[in-house]
């Protein structure tokens, strides 16, 4: 009972709110959301424990959905290990975020409509880990993309805001079509969509073959790919990460809620979820680690130029979910699990604190018109440093670290370990990406809260330290990121019991982990000692000689423009893709549907019509021996056919 | 030869053609369509007389009396709407007659 | 026998041909005078074919009325023959072409022979031999007993037909004075003569 409570009340407030707003008033609408919500959050902390860690595995049927023919499954609430841990990141961070945005928001005309919006997707991400079959996952993942759509365009009086609230939904159904193949191929091969069906049959299937495009290939590997496929819309891995950045547009809690916590979390979850047939998978494993590498190492170049303090932080989740992919490639969902844990902490942390200073800047949001912050909001900045350090992965191996020390770390740890394909490569570009982290969260810091002030005196005189509703979510979370690591490590990745049934890992996978716990100090510490280089080199940029970052840009133009124009994968997507999209779009309204059906159908039957009531009109032409002589036509006619039809 | 009824039908047949003929083929002038008009009414004529003596059958003589009767009502008639349509248009040019245009 | 076949083609011939020139003469009185001259031809053929009653009221009604009318409004109406012509041939050969398979057609149908045996037995108004009434007789018999209400429709439309034909031509002509007999008759010396006084000498 508690679980249905836990996913149905952001539901129900959610509806309250957005059905009654107007007539309950905001002040309600915000409490209503933000107190379901929270209760919902202390049911999964009270689950978590009550879940984890035993065999203990909860399902609550709550409607059968369909059944027919061999198609048969139901609305149903699965909780076991997994599910506990993403419903405490899920609705704790909701909950906060639900705080925050009362103070954040509070001179927004819409407040209800945001609410019931944040509401609607926590549900629908509620639902989405809690489904205990993949079409019901599936509708979650569809849920979340809608309120992502709503949330992204809330200011939809922004021309900006509409484009990339359509582009993101646009980019995620490109992904979901790849996710809708897999699930049709799972009810084709398994019989079933339920994942205790399919999770049982999954080693019986391994090793046959199915047709795809003409071609005989290994059934697994088809099946996680098509998910897989779904998995990087969702998390704006590359070639399908272009909405992500502009999805800065929506309001600051849009971003830490849904593009650093949650949604773009599914693709992971999703991973996890399907372990058992990912492991048995081991070509996808390499395409997902190969993925997650290069998309890290992407993004992380990236964020190096970007100049929107928003957009620094998404490219970090970006690179960031690269990280929890090349780690479930290695076969360690449960690490993958880990920083998702971890990574939900410290990034809303960064969003929300981000948050604080364009609020404080009166919305301006470029970080070259900041600096010198910190002495007017010494809370914000320490709390956004605390959030920096614990992404840097800062930390002293066995003694303490923030959180990120111990989830990245680990996540390096396995790819030195693990000799699957891929892995290799994957710890190098992992060291590297360590480092630029580093790079880009000091720039970050040091441009917005040090160095010398770079506003106008009237924006610098109203900057002002947050409202103690902002503050606190964020306080949460700082002590999140702080010890989220070191009390949840070994519950996560080493104790077999944690997890139950939830996350299936071979024997071979087995070791790789146990292993990488087991590896030399120094291995340990690399990732310490790059991301302390990284802070190093950010601090001697942007404080220490704040005139080399734009003689090194100067100096490699063409490397400087390829990065700040992010790989110029939107331009490439624009004339590749979207422009004959467009053009095929347009031909199709003004050549197939005006000229060719409208031509044929409504107006072509009118103009017909038109033209035989002309032409049956030109026969009373007045002349009487025009009628005299279709007279005798027809009498011709006539007896002709009397004659021979007759 | 035998004269027989298809000797009289076929006669009758030629004559109404040829009205019908007269009526479409002359465009300049009403009067040879009325006349054209009387020439169908007597291919008619004959036709019924022809079948009356050959079936040896008084009606067929008593119907071709009736429509000479309206025949020569139905000239009348026509004649007097010619006069008036003359009189106001000045020509009788059937090409001209096309008032009832739809 | 013989010579009622040749007769019987010899009046055939004359009408086809003065019914082709009926529509064929330029001249409009021409046009008349074939028609007079069909008639007659045809008058004919009704006696060729035992109906004389009726061969006579052809002439009568049809030559000696119907044809004079035509005669007296081709008279009557001034009409420039010459500019009548044209446009004759341009219908001419899609015309021709359906006359003649309607034609042809036609005389397929008319010499088609179905035996009806009982026919003769079911005849409306046998015709009586000759030797016992005449055509004129007999029709007579028939017409004033059996289709009298018929007869006397036809005469109704006769009627019809002469104050239609009246209606339509008749015109008020202005300005011209007609002695109106009645007005002239109810006339009263006191509308005719006025007595005024007048002293002598000073006038009216």
């Amino acid at each position: 009972m508690m679980f249905v409570l836990l996913v149905f009340l952001p539901g129900i407030a959610a509806l309250i709110a957005g059905l009654f707003g107007r007539v309950i008033g905001d002040r309600p609408a915000q409490l209503i959301t933000s107190v379901a919500v929270s209760v919902s959050a202390i049911f999964a902390v009270i689950g978590f424990f009550q879940i984890t860690g035993s065999d203990e595995v909860e399902r609550i049927q709550i409607l059968n959905w369909i059944s027919s023919g061999g198609l048969d499954f139901s609305w149903a609430i699965l909780v076991d290990p997994l599910t506990a841990v993403m419903f405490v990141v899920v609705t704790g961070v909701s909950a906060l975020v639900h705080w925050y945005s009362i103070g954040y928001m509070s001179h927004d005309p819409h407040k209800a409509r945001f609410f019931s919006y944040l509401s609607l997707f926590t549900f629908a991400m509620l639902m989405l880990v809690s489904a205990d079959n993949f079409v019901q996952l599936f509708f979650g993942w569809e849920g979340v993309g809608l309120a992502s759509y709503l949330l992204i365009g809330f200011w939809f009086k922004k021309p900006t805001a509409n484009a990339a609230a359509i582009k993101a939904f646009v980019v995620n159904r490109i992904g979901d079509f790849g996710f809708a193949l897999g699930i049709m191929a799972i009810f084709l091969v398994f019989g079933s969509v339920d994942y205790a069906t399919v999770f049982a049959k999954a080693p019986e299937v391994a090793g046959t073959s199915i047709g795809f495009l003409g071609m005989q290939l290994d059934t697994l590997t088809v099946i996680t790919l098509l998910l897989f496929v779904g998995a990087m819309g969702k998390s704006a891995q590359i070639f399908l990460h272009t909405w992500l950045p502009d999805a800065m547009e929506g309001p600051t809690p849009v971003s830490a809620l849904i593009h650093a916590a949650t949604m773009v979390t599914a693709g992971v979850f999703l991973v996890a979820r399907a372990s058992p047939l990912f492991e048995l998978a081991p070509i996808t494993l390499g395409i997902v680690t190969v993925v997650g590498a290069v998309t890290a190492l992407f993004a992380g170049t990236v964020a190096l130029t970007q100049n929107d303090i928003k957009r620094v932080i998404a490219y970090s989740t970006c690179s960031q979910l690269g990280y929890m992919f090349f780690a479930a490639g290695l076969s360690a969902y449960s690490v993958a699990v880990f920083h998702l844990f971890t990574h939900a902490f410290f990034k809303a942390l960064l969003f929300l604190g981000a948050g604080s200073v364009i609020h404080a800047m009166s919305d301006e949001q470029d970080m070259r018109k900041m600096g010198g912050l910190f002495s007017l909001m010494p809370l914000t900045g320490t709390m956004m440093w605390i959030g920096s350090i614990s992404l840097a992965g800062v930390g002293i191996s066995g003694i303490f670290g923030f959180s990120g020390f111990y989830s990245k770390d680990l996540i390096l740890e396995v790819a030195w370990a693990s000799h699957a394909t891929g892995a290799n490569f994957a710890y190098w570009v992992g060291l590297l990406v360590a480092l630029l982290t580093a790079l880009y969260s000091g720039r970050l810091l040091f441009m917005t809260f040090h160095g010398k002030a770079r506003a106008d005196q009237s924006v610098m005189a109203h900057a002002h330290e947050a409202p103690l509703s902002m503050n606190i979510p964020n306080m949460i979370l700082t002590v999140g990121a702080v010890l989220a690591g070191v009390f949840a490590i070994h519950a996560f990745t080493e104790s077999e019991e944690f997890w139950g049934n939830a996350i299936f890992m071979l024997d071979a996978s087995k070791h790789v982990l146990e292993e990488a716990h087991h590896l030399p100090f120094g291995i340990k510490m690399m990732p310490v000692f790059a991301g302390l280089i990284g802070l190093l080199m950010a601090w001697y940029f942007y404080i220490r000689r704040p005139d080399l970052p734009p003689r090194i840009a100067a100096a490699n133009r063409p490397v400087y423009q390829f990065l700040l124009n992010k790989w110029y994968f939107d331009e490439i997507y624009e004339a590749l893709l979207v422009r004959p999209a467009k053009l095929l779009g347009y031909t199709l309204w003004r050549v197939g549907d005006g000229r060719i059906i409208d031509g044929f159908g409504p107006d072509g039957f009118a103009a017909m019509v038109m033209g035989l009531a002309r032409r049956s009109a030109s026969l009373q032409s007045g002349y009487l021996y025009h009628y005299a002589f279709a007279m005798l036509i027809g009498v011709a006619v006539f007896v002709s056919w009397f004659l021979f039809f007759g | 030869m035998e004269i027989g009824i298809a000797h009289y039908l076929t006669v009758g047949a030629i004559l109404f053609t040829i009205g019908v003929f007269g009526i479409f083929l002359n465009r300049k002038n009403v009067i040879i369509i009325l006349m054209s008009v009387e020439l169908i009414l007597l291919a008619v004529n004959i036709n019924l007389v022809g079948f009356s003596a050959h079936l040896n059958d008084l009606i067929g003589q008593v119907f071709a009396m009736f429509v000479l009767t309206v025949a020569a009502a139905e000239a009348a008639i026509g004649l007097a709407i010619l006069v008036v349509y003359f009189r106001n248009r000045g020509t009788i040019e059937v090409e001209n007659i096309n008032v009832m245009k739809g | 026998m013989i010579l009622s076949a040749v007769a019987f083609y010899v009046f055939a011939a004359i009408i086809i041909a003065s019914a082709v020139m009926v529509i064929g003469a330029r001249n409009p009185v021409h046009s008349v005078f074939f028609l007079i001259l069909a008639f007659f031809n045809a008058a004919g053929l009704f006696v060729l074919a035992g109906a004389e009653f009726l061969a006579m009221i052809l002439v009568i009604v049809y030559v000696g009325a119907v044809a004079v009318l035509f005669m007296f409004v081709v008279m009557m109406l001034d009409i420039n023959f010459v500019r009548l012509r044209e446009g004759f041939l341009q219908y001419l050969p899609v015309g021709a072409l359906v006359g003649i398979i309607l034609l042809i057609e036609l005389i397929f149908v008319v010499t088609t022979q179905i035996n009806v045996p009982d026919v003769q037995a079911i005849s409306a108004a046998p015709t009586p031999a000759v030797n016992e009434l005449t055509n004129t007789h007999a029709l007579g018999q028939l017409i004033y007993t059996r289709y009298i209400y018929l007869f006397q429709a036809g005469g109704l439309i006769l009627l019809v037909a002469m104050i239609g034909a009246i209606v339509l031509t008749l015109r008020e002509r202005p300005g011209v004075r007609k002695q109106k007999i009645s007005d002239q008759v109810a006339r009263k010396r006191s509308d005719a003569v006025e007595i005024k006084k007048v002293t002598p000498g000073s006038g009216i």
